[in-house]
């Protein structure tokens, strides 16, 4: 395949159209009007439907439904609309409908600001809506890995029948890059996708009564529902399996970078300077946050670290809480923060880096 | 003997109704059931329910129902229709769905001119979480919100669905109806008869508000009810057809 210049929201959008997605609704906000824009002229181009929503909060409902109905479907979206999504995903998770969106972080909180930011980690991982459930949440550190994990959360929002979250951000989004575009999936696969759908899709069927869809974000009977979400954390355990992590320069380390998409690029980008410098340092950068791949900190020699220092564009420090407990106090965890919309620096790193290896 | 009348396939035999002695629920639900059922269009048709007792069907119907969140069924069965033209996409939404927390959902829907039906049950107050204020609360009926009864200076007036659809240009038909009176029955039964076929030929957004009653929270037994449905809710919810765009077809 060609390689192509491609903005990162462009990208994802693109990624999701070769995927099969043929639902996009959304709703205006910045830094991720690309993804709205792009889709609405080129979904029409490959039978898809665009909509432009009266809101996120009807947005993702018109994602439900058209998921619901066994379209690969999609809604993106950056830190307050993302709020308002929560409706929608939590509905979908509870109904087990298949979706992906994206958050194109930004600065909180409130309207926080326009820049890109990390702030929304907790609520991305751990609560993306009421009831208690989880989903695959995907941090991409590049435009390229922001498109592969676009054709990753497709499948794995079918293959399990969830909601899936890829976590981006500003830089992410706005950002150029050369990518690799994913092969385009033929009009056969896609409605091939559909149909295997349509023994529980939304749509209309024969007059059945054990057999008709009945999409249900709920239930009446508290057995029911108990054992509906009995499934679910089942799921959510096997999950744990899947993580999927960068470990880099781990095995002498003897300071431990971590940090996820944007930081996490950056973060190693000062574990080569590091190292050029003499500095024996090592990076561990998440590419799931949930399931969050906690076995890769067993990997560092707590003999040999001094710290772990976690890089993170958000204040306070939110994923810093993961990896507390998966570090679970071998050695003193450092940060290096920043917030507000500000990118983290690379030289900032490098000194909080150098500031605990002479300390 | 000749069997003239006999209960809707679309309602499933071993289910019993969760409504209260005198709702109209279940009298809307057997309409639709028995117009899905003449129309030829049940393995066609989806139910796209709102929040509420709008909700205490779907245990007991045989066709594809989807319960949406409090507000969205527009934009859900949005989403569906869009996808799948070939479905007959309605939504079953109470007053507190329709008319107030979907609001911007279901104006939208209207004004986008989205190919689906909406069922409107209009009641007047919220039945399910147990008699609040509803935007379409009569002025002086009480609520357990407004204890002294609606009034226009705190709480405005009652908001009438069919008229403000029909400052919109896109919306093919809107009627009003009510099931108090067996003549009216059938006449809600035409209706949505009329509505789901303008569906099928793809004239666009249809909406059949249904003005009924709520004997348990309106604090009354049934055939009260049905006296203030005649006297009270009719007045003010005029029955008849607010917008049809076939008449303006040649």
């Amino acid at each position: 395949m060609a390689r192509v210049f491609m903005k990162g929201t462009e990208a994802v959008a693109e990624a999701a159209v070769r995927a099969g997605c043929r639902f996009f609704a959304g709703y205006p906000i910045t830094p991720q009007n690309e993804v709205p824009e792009y889709l609405s002229r080129r979904l029409p181009e490959v039978g898809g439907v665009f909509i432009q929503g009266e809101s996120e909060v009807a947005s993702v409902s018109m994602v439900y439904g058209a998921a619901a109905a066994g379209t690969r479907s999609m809604t993106s979206s950056s830190s307050p609309g993302i709020s308002l999504k929560s409706e929608g995903i939590s509905y979908c998770a509870a109904a087990r409908i298949p979706m992906v969106y994206a958050n194109f972080a930004r600065g909180g909180p409130g309207v926080g600001s326009i820049q890109p930011a990390q702030q929304d980690y907790l609520q991305a991982t751990k609560a993306s809506g009421n009831g208690g459930f989880r989903m695959p949440v995907l941090a991409p550190a590049t435009v390229q890995e922001a498109v592969d994990l676009t054709v990753k959360a497709f499948d794995w929002a079918d293959r399990d029948r969830t909601p899936v979250l890829i976590l981006a951000d500003g830089v992410i989004g706005t950002m150029m890059e050369p990518v690799v575009l994913p092969e385009m999936k033929s009009d056969e696969e896609v409605a091939a996708i559909k149909e295997s759908k349509r023994s529980w899709a939304c749509v209309g069927h024969k007059l059945d009564y054990a057999h008709r869809s009945w999409i249900e974000p709920g239930q009446w009977s508290t057995a029911k529902m108990q054992e509906c979400n009995e499934k679910a954390a089942a799921m959510y355990k096997a999950w744990e399996k899947e993580a999927m992590v960068e470990e880099y320069q781990l095995e002498d380390a003897e300071i431990v970078l971590t940090a996820y998409g944007i930081s996490g690029r950056i973060a190693k980008s000062a574990v080569n300077l590091l190292r050029a410098e003499g500095v024996r340092a090592g990076l561990i950068r998440p590419i799931t946050v949930f399931p969050f791949p906690a076995a890769a900190y067993d990997h560092i020699d707590y003999g040999k670290a001094r710290a772990v220092l976690d890089v993170e564009m958000s204040i306070p420090a939110l994923f810093v809480e993961d990896v507390q407990a998966a570090v679970k106090g071998r050695c003193p965890i450092e940060t290096c923060l920043c917030s507000g919309g500000n990118i983290m620096s690379r030289e900032a790193v490098l000194a909080a880096a150098k500031k605990i290896m002479e300390g | 003997m000749e069997k003239i009348y006999t209960r809707t396939k679309t309602i499933q035999e071993d289910k019993v109704s969760g409504f209260c002695p005198g709702c109209m629920h279940s009298t809307v639900i057997k309409l639709i059931g028995e117009v899905l059922e003449e129309m030829d269009l049940v393995d066609k048709a989806v139910c796209v329910q709102g929040i509420g007792c709008c909700g205490l069907h779907m245990d007991y119907i045989a066709y594809d129902d989807i319960t949406t969140p409090h507000g969205r069924a527009c934009a859900s069965a949005t989403g569906i229709k869009r996808t799948n033209p070939e479905s007959l996409v309605f939504t079953y939404q109470g007053d507190g769905d329709f008319a107030s927390i979907g609001l911007a959902e279901s104006v939208s829907a209207a004004n986008r001119g989205e190919n689906i039906t909406v069922i409107f049950i209009n009641n007047g107050i919220y039945g399910m979480t147990g008699g609040q204020l509803s935007p379409t609360t009569l002025i002086g009926m009480k609520a357990t919100t407004a204890p002294k009864g609606r009034n226009a200076e705190e709480h405005g007036y009652p908001i009438h669905m069919c008229e403000l659809l029909n400052q919109l240009k896109a919306p093919y038909y809107l009627e009003r109806t009510s099931c108090n009176t067996p003549a009216n029955v059938n006449k809600t039964k035409n209706a949505i008869r009329k509505a789901f076929q303008a569906q099928m030929d793809g004239k666009g957004f249809t909406m059949v508000e249904i003005v009924t009653g709520c004997p348990t929270n309106w604090g009354m037994d049934a055939l009260q009810s049905l006296d203030f449905i005649e006297q009270k809710m009719l007045p003010e919810y005029p029955l008849g057809v607010v917008r049809d765009r076939s008449k303006e077809e040649v």
